[in-house]
């Protein structure tokens, strides 16, 4: 795991470096993901679903289904890049409450209600940029920062409003908040969710700078030598999940038309939940977006299914969490038994031969046997994660 | 050896999927029976009336939905009760848009929020379900009725009755309210405060404290009004909170029997201070009754007897005949005292 490009462990002669994962042909790369795997899901619960419960078939369940999940589709986005540099950010729900708060209030003291997203969207900043102060400059540990600020900033916005609620806002933008796009069933939030998704998808897996944020997460120490700015690169995540947050403030208090400090409260968990769902890895360094976002359609189909088979809030809680505690702790004893295997089978390529015959490139190549001393451990540590 | 592992990896990676599908269906199937049964609601005027409360396991809405369920099985409709496990303001709207799918015949509800729920409440309603809220009110545009537990001035007046018969109608008397600010213990106050003035001439209130619904604080407040006025003959406590707080404080202290106390409570928390003498009554609507009283309202609107417009009448069962009021509300009648008689028949 102390690197992300392994020396060789099929053969330094043929091939100078190569990722491991590599040896496999593209198909199989993208058809044995991870990613796919939540897909395909999400796909067999939404058949499973509309054949078995009464009503999950219409396409309304489409409608409510986005609708209830876009604020925690919207923070995904920058947790799952967070959360791949080994950090978490648990504030998010709070910096939820606090924008929509100070949306609620600014609104309500007369200013142009445009000025008042502007106006949360930078509480939203400042929120994530002080996190980030603390992780990067201050060099404390993200998960206790975040603690203290998930009850800093829900305390502030409690204390903003007390215990009233914001709820005058003009029609045209609440309209908008619930709408359709044209006749589809599909919520106009997701236009701007979808732009957002894009240029996420993007930064973490075309550009230099994404690479850097798998860096991090595999090597803090490695990246910061092959000359990653990391203090930069984390805080620039913590602010974006800062802004993102702030954003699904507003939409969900235009959507509630209602501005109140206990706004999403405990949603900083749905958020962790389905991108650890999606894929990523909480020690960071593994991950991508589209499983992520599958992750949480996930989720949201099963509360949506159970909810029409009339199962209650506990179940729901019940089920959700086993699959998480199955697919994170299942994946991780697989990977464990297999590398106990091949730890075994190491010494005697021939015996690796039995397990599955056909695939991979470097079948028998004698420079396997020669160059794996360091290569399983690697290989190990990687999959144990 | 590294052939071996692009399987084993591929099957590591399914663990998900697996686990959604068998979890999943698993629920599902352990479920199926009911559903089938139950799913019958496309139609209109069907009876069948959902209650949601503001969250489940909550021992007074777990009252709210017997008494609702005693009177749909009455009249012979489908009775559901399902809700959040938290009351946040969001957390209803999910459920309703749910009910709206499966297009029940009434959605009576508990609200969280006046604003929030009203949107989906609105489209629930668009597609022909009746709203019946009760206990908390939305926005009165976005239901057709609510039934509210009592009316101000029929709350005030019996607790102004009944300290006035635990002191013996003289003496001097103190309010252990909720928060400065809480609406509906200021109204209460008012209102006792003009009937203790107007009936009761040898009564004397000298303070008003405010125990902020929180226990320490009700407790603490009570200790204070106790040495302040040593000649203090009672305390009217208007929130359950403070009258639970001021109990526990008497029960423990030289003052228990002396003071009386009264004022707004559940069974369940006062049963052991009426038990010991501490409490010789207090007062609170039945929530059974409520319930009950919601879903036969419920009913009316399915059957299209009323529309929830000032002046309607309908039958509730046991509970008699109910005329709709200003608002679109429906009373549901004086708070019922407990006492020492009667305490052990209620559980809530």
């Amino acid at each position: 795991m102390t690197s992300l490009i392994h020396p060789s462990d099929t053969s330094t002669q043929q091939r100078a470096r190569t990722y491991r994962d590599h040896q496999r042909p593209l198909w199989q790369r993208v058809l044995f993901s991870r990613d796919v795997a939540v897909w395909a899901a999400l796909v067999v619960v939404y058949l499973y679903a509309s054949a078995t419960v009464p009503f999950f078939d219409r396409p309304i369940t489409i409608t409510y289904l986005l609708l209830d999940v876009a604020p925690i589709l919207l923070i995904a986005l920058p947790m799952t890049l967070v959360i791949i540099t080994g950090e978490i950010d648990l504030s998010v729900a709070s910096t939820v409450a606090l924008a929509s708060v100070s949306f609620g209030v600014l609104y309500d003291k007369g200013a142009p209600i445009v000025l008042a997203a502007v106006a949360a969207l930078l509480v939203g900043v400042v929120c994530g940029a002080f996190n980030g102060f603390l992780v990067t400059v201050v060099g404390l540990p993200s998960l206790a920062v975040t603690i203290g600020t998930l009850a800093l900033y829900r305390g502030i916005a409690v204390g903003l409003l007390g215990t009233t609620a914001i709820t005058d806002f003009p029609d045209g933008w609440t309209d908008w908040a619930r709408g359709r796009i044209g006749e589809s069933d599909i919520p106009s939030i997701m236009i701007p969710f979808a732009v957002l998704a894009i240029a996420f998808i993007i930064l973490l897996h075309f550009t230099a700078f994404g690479r850097g944020v798998y860096a991090i997460g595999l090597s803090e120490g490695a990246a910061r030598f092959s000359g990653i700015r990391v203090e930069r690169t984390k805080l620039i995540l913590f602010v974006l999940a800062g802004a993102v947050s702030a954003l699904a403030g507003i939409y969900y208090t235009l959507r509630y038309g209602s501005a109140r400090g206990d706004n999403a409260n405990g949603m900083e968990l749905q958020v962790i939940a389905a991108v650890l769902l999606g894929g990523v890895s909480i020690f960071g360094g593994r991950g991508a977006l589209p499983g992520v976002i599958a992750g949480v359609l996930l989720i949201g189909a099963i509360g949506s299914a159970l909810r029409l088979a009339d199962q209650t809030a506990d179940v729901i809680n019940i089920v959700t969490g086993l699959l998480l505690v199955v697919s994170v702790v299942g994946s991780s004893v697989l990977g464990w038994i297999s590398s106990k295997r091949r730890r075994r089978g190491a010494p005697e390529p021939q015996h690796d031969s039995t397990g599955s015959g056909t695939t991979g490139s470097g079948q028998t190549e004698p420079g396997n046997t020669l160059t794996d001393t360091d290569g399983p451990v690697g290989e190990r540590e990687r999959d144990d994660r | 050896m590294t052939t071996a592992t692009p399987r084993r990896r591929g099957l590591a990676r399914f663990v998900p999927a697996v686990a959604a599908v068998l979890g999943l269906s698993l629920v599902l199937t352990a479920c199926g029976g009911g559903d089938d049964e139950g799913g019958s609601g496309d139609g209109g005027g069907d009876l069948s009336v959902t209650f949601l409360p503001k969250n489940l396991g909550n021992p007074y809405f777990d009252a709210s939905s017997t008494g609702g369920k005693a009177a749909v099985e009455e009249f012979g409709g489908t009775f559901k009760e399902v809700g959040p496990s938290e009351s946040t303001p969001d957390s209803q709207v999910s459920y309703i848009n749910t009910l709206t799918q499966q297009g029940v015949g009434a959605i009576a509800i508990s609200a969280n929020d006046p604003e929030a729920i009203g949107d989906a409440l609105q489209e629930a309603r668009d597609a022909g379900t009746k709203v019946v809220t009760f206990d908390s009110d939305t926005n009165p545009e976005y239901r057709d009725l609510f039934v509210s537990q009592a009316d101000a001035q029929g709350i005030a007046t019996k607790q102004v009755e009944l300290i006035a018969k635990a002191i013996g109608d003289e003496g001097k008397i103190a309010i252990l309210s909720a928060s400065a600010n809480a609406t509906n213990q200021n109204e209460w106050i008012k209102l006792m405060e003009e009937d203790l003035a107007a009936n009761h001439p040898n009564i004397e209130l000298v303070e008003t404290v405010y125990g902020d619904d929180d226990d320490q604080t009700s407790f603490d407040k009570t200790a204070a009004l106790l040495q302040k006025h040593s000649d203090l003959k009672g305390i009217i406590s208007p929130t359950t909170v403070g009258i639970a707080a001021a109990a526990r404080y008497l029960s423990d202290s030289q003052y228990k029997g002396k003071v009386a106390l009264t004022g707004l409570g559940t069974p369940d928390q006062m049963r052991e201070y009426v038990k010991d003498g501490t409490v010789g009554s207090f007062a609170l609507w039945s929530p059974e009754d409520l319930g009950y009283l919601t879903a036969f309202a419920a009913k009316a609107l399915i059957d299209g007897d009323i529309k929830g417009d000032e002046g309607d009448t309908f039958e509730a069962g046991k509970l008699g005949e109910y005329t709709v009021g200003a608002d679109n509300t429906v009373i549901l009648g004086d708070p019922l005292e407990f006492n020492k008689d009667n305490i052990d028949d209620f559980n809530f």
